[in-house]
């Protein structure tokens, strides 16, 4: 067989929903899209501890911290699978690591805005788990058995985050009128970053298309922006709070609600580094790396030892 | 400092049930890999005993070679109960 009858038989396979496995024949260049998308993804979930990781101590109440907690602990967990899949690519775990600190990998924007108060866990949870649901549930479906699988069990656990977001949101709403203002504050800061989070229009977007005829992507960010859009104007709504978009409205005809342009200027920016927290996140990602060696070192230490102790005991006998 | 080995994780998931692959990890040893499967793979109840295995320690037949290797099965259909005839009214067959 040539180069170009492997190619279409492994297009053939991806058209006929035939997964593919880590051993299986690939084109390099589906291998290097899907090292850039799964690292890129198990990034956002470790770097997406740190904002909410600054709120578990304040939480108002145990029900929330221990809350708060497992979600941020869930979110490791993901960032864990992540990695795992991704390296079934041919990629070790310090490439990955070594990528995310000097910049080479990208992380998801929406983790390099601040977390000003309490509401903003309720907004993250509401809005930015909902995003990001609403992007992985297709990616079960995706052609790389190891990312599908992975995104089954994190799709599972995500579902709690988003629910526990609305309900802070739902009780700040219920509550005095100085706790609904904070909780409309919230929506209205991470309103607009929650939308970026599907990336360029698709006009834009340099991968779409191959991704979607390699069965990694389902749908394009303008169709999932929708979704979102359509998804939280009712539970908006429903909280009383409004969604600070002056465009936003339901359009019979298309069965969709409208909805105005996103500040592109903006999302372009905090891609290239420059949001208000870019910096700050990446240093305590490299802080915790660097600290944490010495655990890592006397782990191993620890482990040659007790293996010298196995052998010496063997020898013994 | 060289990585930390990758590890293969199983998970049985309640009595009666054979351990099935969940995932895998990187530790120093086996036993932090139990220790650290149970935290990244069973969170929610997930199992009740965990395997682990060096991932270099597998052996995995050739997905290249799969055709050749799982032919052999293909064309016996007499290995299935469905290839014999049963007469009409015989029961429990």
């Amino acid at each position: 067989m040539n180069i170009i009858e492997i190619e279409s038989g492994f297009q053939e396979k991806i058209d006929k929903d035939i997964r593919i496995e880590p051993r299986d024949w690939m084109p390099d260049n589906y291998r290097q899209t899907l090292i850039r998308q799964i690292s890129q993804h198990a990034h956002s979930e470790i770097v997406g501890m740190l904002p909410e990781g600054n709120w578990i101590t304040r939480a108002p109440s145990l029900r929330r911290k221990v809350a708060l907690l497992a979600k941020v602990q869930d979110e490791a967990g993901h960032g864990l699978y992540l990695y795992s899949a991704c390296e079934t690519l041919g990629i070790d775990r310090d490439e990955l690591v070594e990528q995310l600190h000097s910049g080479k990998a990208k992380y998801s924007s929406i983790f390099n805005y601040p977390t000003l108060t309490w509401a903003d866990m309720g907004a993250i949870g509401w809005l930015v788990d909902g995003a990001a649901i609403l992007n992985q549930i297709p990616l079960c479906r995706c052609s790389y058995g190891p990312y599908a699988r992975a995104m089954v069990r994190i799709c599972k656990e995500e579902s709690f985050h988003q629910r526990q977001g609305y309900e802070i949101m739902d009780t700040l709403c219920k509550g005095t009128p100085a706790q609904k203002a904070m909780a409309q504050d919230a929506l209205n800061r991470w309103w607009w970053p929650s939308l970026m989070m599907f990336g360029p229009k698709d006009e834009e977007s340099t991968h779409t298309a191959q991704s979607q005829k390699w069965g990694i992507k389902r749908f394009t960010n303008d169709e999932l922006r929708q979704k979102m859009v359509d998804m939280c104007a009712p539970q908006a709504d429903h909280l009383g709070i409004t969604i600070p978009d002056l465009d936003l409205k339901w359009n019979e005809e298309r069965g969709h609600y409208d909805f105005g342009e996103i500040n592109w200027d903006e999302f372009w920016a905090v891609v290239k580094g420059h949001g208000p927290c870019n910096k700050q996140r990446l240093e305590a990602r490299i802080k915790a790396w660097e600290e944490g060696a010495w655990v890592r070192e006397a782990a191993t230490a620890y482990a040659a030892k007790k293996e010298n102790q196995m052998m010496s005991k063997a020898k013994a006998v | 400092m060289k990585t930390w080995p990758l590890y293969e994780v199983f998970i049985r998931s309640k009595a009666g049930l054979s351990h099935k692959h969940a995932g895998s990890l990187h530790a120093a040893d086996p036993q932090m890999a139990i220790e650290n499967a149970r935290d990244v793979y069973c969170r929610r109840g997930e199992g009740n005993s965990i395997w682990v295995v060096l991932s270099s320690e597998i052996t995995a037949s050739n997905p290249a070679e799969s055709e050749e290797l799982f032919d052999p099965a293909e064309d016996k259909v007499y290995r299935h109960p469905t290839f014999y005839h049963v007469p009409e009214g015989v029961k429990h067959l």
